[in-house]
């Protein structure tokens, strides 16, 4: 075999090894997404019951609650960033990366501090590169998020705003995750979870401008609403993990489809390459033969004569 | 028609069990509240322990349900909890050991939870 074709056969070899791990990394990863999507659908009984328990205890009384009232003149906030652990997943984590940054210009340009939370090693690398300021970090479960996980990430949160802003405590809390929007579509968006504008949720409940009924509360409503909050942050948190852990195994399931697909490509032009190269050292073959053939018919044509 | 409420049970990652019942037996911080249908319409916050559910078919449907709310209206009633767990899903022989276990290491949380695991299982019984 000659040194060309051969260096053709061996990269074949290595394009097909790869095919074979991007073919069964997507497929793992396609059924991943089916897995997450049916935990989304299954937190969303929990989420729509909660929603509307604080939409009537927001409406139904007239409590205030640092958790729903706005500060007047806010001057810290809160971001949290989901990403996910791993990467192979095309532009998933930057185009989080990026609403995160975008997000925090616009509220930096408002006049507001802004801390940083980050769940995912993407998004921890990334700031860890530049130097930047981690409030607080976790890693770990962004393929599959518990409640247990989202309760772990409400906590300093809660904390956080509900402490005092002089304190080190903050006014606001946004975040920043990838909606799945279908299997073909995931976006990058932030949402200001807190303080809550009653508003844009009681439109979530009843779009038709449904009145909701005067509710009893027990023990009051007060302490309801300050059990009720916590809870209300940890399954919005909860539901952007799963969306997040849907849109990334989605995008690595694309990310995936592509490589293979480029590795086939790849084989095929390789392959014409090497028959061509096959080709091209059989003809010099026979023309090596045929003109060391006619030599020596030329030699011993001249010596009979 | 039998006068009957709607009850869903939520758990925060899934749906644990939804129907129709006649009774519904709970815990909230300031005491036990039974609701029947046509209760006023109420929001109260859940302390840990069992919940009763008398279905409208006659039989009995307990849960241990670890912290959340109540909610009621328009003769539907649901329970949100963190966790919650029907008691035939509850594996007596386990949790008991875990309540050994939460004994012996002083750890107050995980006692709580095995009791009221317990109790709901017993409850049921």
């Amino acid at each position: 075999m000659g040194a060309q074709l051969r260096v053709y056969k061996r990269r074949i070899r290595s394009v097909s090894a790869t095919k074979k791990i991007t073919k069964a990394m997507e497929m793992i990863a396609a059924s991943r997404v089916v897995k997450a999507q049916r935990k989304v659908a299954a937190s969303t009984p929990y989420a729509q019951e909660l929603t509307r328990a604080v939409t009537a205890v927001g409406t139904g009384s007239n409590t205030k609650h640092p958790l729903t009232t706005e500060t007047e003149n806010p001057t810290r906030a809160a971001v949290l960033l989901l990403t996910s652990d791993r990467g192979l997943a095309g532009a998933f984590n930057s185009n989080a990366i990026k609403a995160a940054e975008q997000l925090t210009a616009r509220l930096e340009r408002e006049g507001k501090q802004v801390d940083t939370y980050i769940v995912g090693r993407r998004g921890v690398a990334h700031y860890n590169f530049r130097e930047r300021k981690i409030a607080e970090s976790w890693s770990g479960f962004t393929d599959e998020p518990t409640y247990a996980d989202a309760k772990k990430v409400a906590a300093p949160l809660i904390e956080a705003i509900e402490k005092d802003t002089a304190e080190g405590g903050v006014d606001e809390l946004h975040m920043v995750f990838t909606e799945f929007v279908s299997m073909m579509t995931q976006t990058a968006l932030d949402a200001r979870l807190l303080p809550l504008r009653l508003e844009e949720v009681a439109e979530e409940v009843a779009p038709k401008g449904e009145i909701l009924p005067l509710y009893d509360f027990e023990p009051s409503a007060e302490d309801v609403l300050d059990a009720l909050l916590p809870r209300y942050v940890e399954s919005r948190i909860y539901n952007a993990l799963l969306q997040s852990a849907a849109s990334k195994h989605a995008a690595t399931r694309r990310a995936m489809k592509s490589a293979t697909d480029n590795a086939g490509e790849l084989i095929n032009t390789l392959s014409r390459l090497a028959n061509a190269a096959r080709q091209a050292e059989i003809t010099q073959e026979i023309s090596e033969i045929v003109g060391g053939a006619s030599a020596l018919a030329d030699a011993t044509a001249g010596s009979d004569r | 028609m039998a006068a009957e409420l709607h009850v869903e049970l939520v758990a925060a990652d899934r749906q644990v069990w939804s129907g129709e019942a006649t009774l519904v037996v709970a815990r909230t911080t300031s005491g036990d509240i039974g609701v029947m249908p046509g209760h006023q319409p109420l929001l109260g916050v859940l302390e840990s322990g069992p919940v009763t559910i008398r279905t409208s078919d006659g039989g009995t449907v307990v849960a241990a349900v670890h912290g959340g709310f109540i909610s009621f209206a328009d003769n539907k009633l649901s329970l949100l909890a963190e966790i919650a767990e029907l008691s035939d899903e509850i594996d007596v022989q386990r949790t008991e050991r875990e309540l050994e276990r939460a004994k012996a290491e002083d750890d107050a949380e995980a006692q709580r939870r095995a009791d009221v695991r317990l109790r709901a299982a017993t409850a049921a019984r």
